[in-house]
């Protein structure tokens, strides 16, 4: 994580103490590498190969195909739509419980994490239950025109459930480790909440903040099985990229399939790389911040 | 650094604003004709075909502009998602049972849906036959063989998939006509046959790449029309084709939703589509994606000749028809939960 504090490098006879031998630490190192190897890197890589088996002017085809293009711009407006919303919440959330003591903090901690332990394919059900034709508010919804199931809110509501860990999750070890100090001190010197939060607690926290929206981001245009129950399958309307793929993949389309999963990889890649860039930039900063 | 934090709002606002524009646009692409196809699993080639052409049949016909969308899945799995409230225009599944079941929770289409379209409202028909590694290494010729110790036999969950069920009930007549109907031996030989299967996937095609992609089993049980165009697209020489010496006629219907094409207002492209089904172009391009035409009469020659002459017993005159089979059968506590005993 980006704001764990690194330990300062420590002096040299400790070093060779708690050394342990060339060979084991060959092993380790080559274990570890392996393990990247097969089950990262090959994949990927992988993917990337098969997106390409047609050479490059059927891999842009293959994106820019119709239902492709839907695809891609569901699963962007998926994420434009969830990820602001976590970061709503998730702030919320962390700002009550870390500043905060009232009952039945844990209970909430508990359920934010709900998700990470409820099978995807349940939290999508769960919706078909509420909303569906057969479901609670199915009848009334349909009265009044509104569709949520097998349209873009359903996946919306299906991607928010699977992906609203991310942010709090980040963001609440974080501001508990830093405290109400700073805050208590601009109080003091007659700021108001609002200006508080946004010029004290908002940069302290800027770089879980960013992480866990990195995250969830990644999460929100991945996710698969919670996405499949709501999204009713109906090709360029809606089936967001994981979905597509599977679909290309069932057509016999390989290429077609590897293309798409290869752009779904690529920003996650990106991603990532825009958190090493951003890291790296601000390192000074973070390493002061983190020294809070 | 710290006066510039608000801007992070105002970007965050100004998504906001664009995925509610975009989610507005994306409404208004629907404000054209639109009908949606909810369909089984293996016609995803076949609607792709009749789609286009049909597409263009319209347009010439009333200048209308009309955009198709297809939803495929396991045929239960589909029909479940149509009760749940997905807006099909049309249903085409793999069995008349599944079209039942919508009428029967929805009531947005009639009890009697099957009388309103020729022959069972099923523009084709298809068969079940065996898909076995080039060579035939296991040696299979018939269903019997399917029971032996050791044979692998991949099919899908009948629960979710029609396709499936139909290898079921394949797989029941011919030992309904072995045994003499015997209706123990028969649920034994069944419950054999079922306990050879390493995998249940929900729909036929994810069986059918468990089989030719993943490699898994001897013997895919399949639908006839989904085994060739496994055999085209694996390019030839990976996969064989065996006829067993007896099989089911399989009718996979089509219909209609009534209360969905009112709404939506799609009535006369949605029956205009289900009786272009029945034109001899269609049913060309049916028997050209390896399904069996109802009409011959236009079709290539060359796409006849492919489907093998097998003795096919008749769901209604075997089993008393779907409505029975279904409750028999594929109910919740039925005979294949009763058979059907995994992982021993």
């Amino acid at each position: 994580m980006s704001d764990i504090v690194v330990a300062p490098v420590p002096p040299v006879h400790t070093h060779r103490v708690r050394s342990e031998s060339p060979m084991v630490r060959a092993c380790l190192i080559g274990i570890a590498l392996a393990f990247l190897g097969v089950f990262l890197i090959l994949p990927l890589t992988v993917v990337f190969l098969e997106a390409f088996a047609n050479g490059w002017q059927a891999y842009i085809e293959n994106i820019l195909e119709t239902d492709a293009l839907a695809a891609i711009r569901l699963t962007l407006l998926v994420a434009i739509i969830a990820v602001p919303l976590n970061v709503i919440f998730g702030v919320a959330a962390a700002w009550a419980v870390a500043k905060f003591e009232f009952r039945g903090k844990n209970l909430l901690i508990s359920l934010i994490d709900l998700p990470f332990s409820v099978s995807p394919v349940i939290s999508g059900l769960v919706y078909v239950l509420l909303f569906g034709a057969q479901g609670y508010f199915g009848p009334w919804l349909k009265s009044h025109g509104v569709e949520i199931i097998f349209a873009l809110s359903g996946i919306v509501l299906a991607t928010l459930f699977v992906t609203f860990p991310f942010v709090a999750r980040e963001l609440i070890p974080h501001m508990q480790t830093l405290g109400n100090n700073d805050e208590e001190a601009a109080l003091t010197l007659g700021a108001s909440g609002w200006q508080t939060f946004v010029k004290i607690t908002l940069p302290n926290v800027k770089w879980s903040l960013l992480y866990g929206v990195l995250l969830c981001n990644a999460r929100a245009m991945g996710e698969f099985g919670a996405v499949a129950v709501v999204s009713g399958k109906i090709r360029g309307l809606t089936t967001t990229m994981p979905l597509h793929i599977e679909i290309l993949f069932n057509e016999y389309m390989s290429a077609a399939a590897f293309a798409v999963a290869s752009l779904l990889a690529l920003l996650a890649l990106v991603t990532l790389a825009v958190k090493t860039w951003l890291e790296w930039r601000f390192a000074d900063e973070i390493a002061a911040r983190s020294g809070h | 650094m710290l006066r510039s934090i608000p801007r992070y709002l105002v970007h965050l606002l100004a998504l906001l604003a664009m995925a509610f524009c975009l989610a507005i646009t994306m409404g208004a692409a629907r404000a054209q004709t639109t009908l949606l196809n909810v369909s089984y699993d293996p016609t995803r080639e076949l609607y792709r075909d009749i789609n286009r052409e049909f597409i263009s049949d319209w347009k010439a016909r009333t200048g209308q502009t009309l955009t198709i969308r297809q939803s495929h899945g396991g045929s239960g799995s589909q029909a479940r998602s149509v009760i749940d409230g997905l807006n099909a225009d049309i249903v085409t599944l793999a069995l008349s049972a599944d079209i039942d079941a919508i009428a029967e929770r929805t009531k947005k289409l009639p009890d009697q849906w099957q009388k309103r379209l020729p022959q069972n409202s099923s523009p084709y028909t298809s068969t079940i036959i065996f898909l076995v590694r080039k060579g035939n290494p296991k040696g299979v010729r018939d269903w019997d063989d399917l029971v032996k110790p050791g044979i692998q036999v991949i099919t899908p969950n009948p629960k979710t998939s029609g396709g499936a069920r139909w290898n079921y009930l394949a797989a029941w007549a011919f030992a309904d006509k072995l045994f003499n109907k015997d209706e123990t031996k028969v649920r034994d030989f069944v419950g054999r046959l079922l306990n050879n299967v390493p995998i249940l996937d929900t729909g036929a095609r994810a069986s059918t790449n468990t089989f030719t992609k993943r490699g898994i089993g001897d013997v895919l049980l399949s639908w006839e029309n989904e085994a060739f165009l496994a055999l085209k697209e694996a390019g030839g020489d990976q996969f064989e084709i065996l006829v067993p010496s007896l099989s089911i006629l399989a009718e996979p219907p089509v219909a209609l939703i009534d209360a969905n094409v009112d709404t939506n207002k799609t009535r006369s492209a949605a029956q205009a589509y289900l009786e272009f089904l029945y034109t001899p172009k269609a049913q060309a391009i049916i028997a050209k994606n390896f399904y069996r035409p109802r009409d011959a009469q236009h079709v290539d020659p060359k796409d006849l000749v492919r489907f093998p002459k097998i003795e096919l017993v008749n769901i209604d005159d075997a089993f008393g028809g779907w409505s029975k089979v279904q409750q028999a059968h594929f109910a919740d506590g039925g005979i294949f939960d009763q058979i059907y005993k995994p992982g021993r």
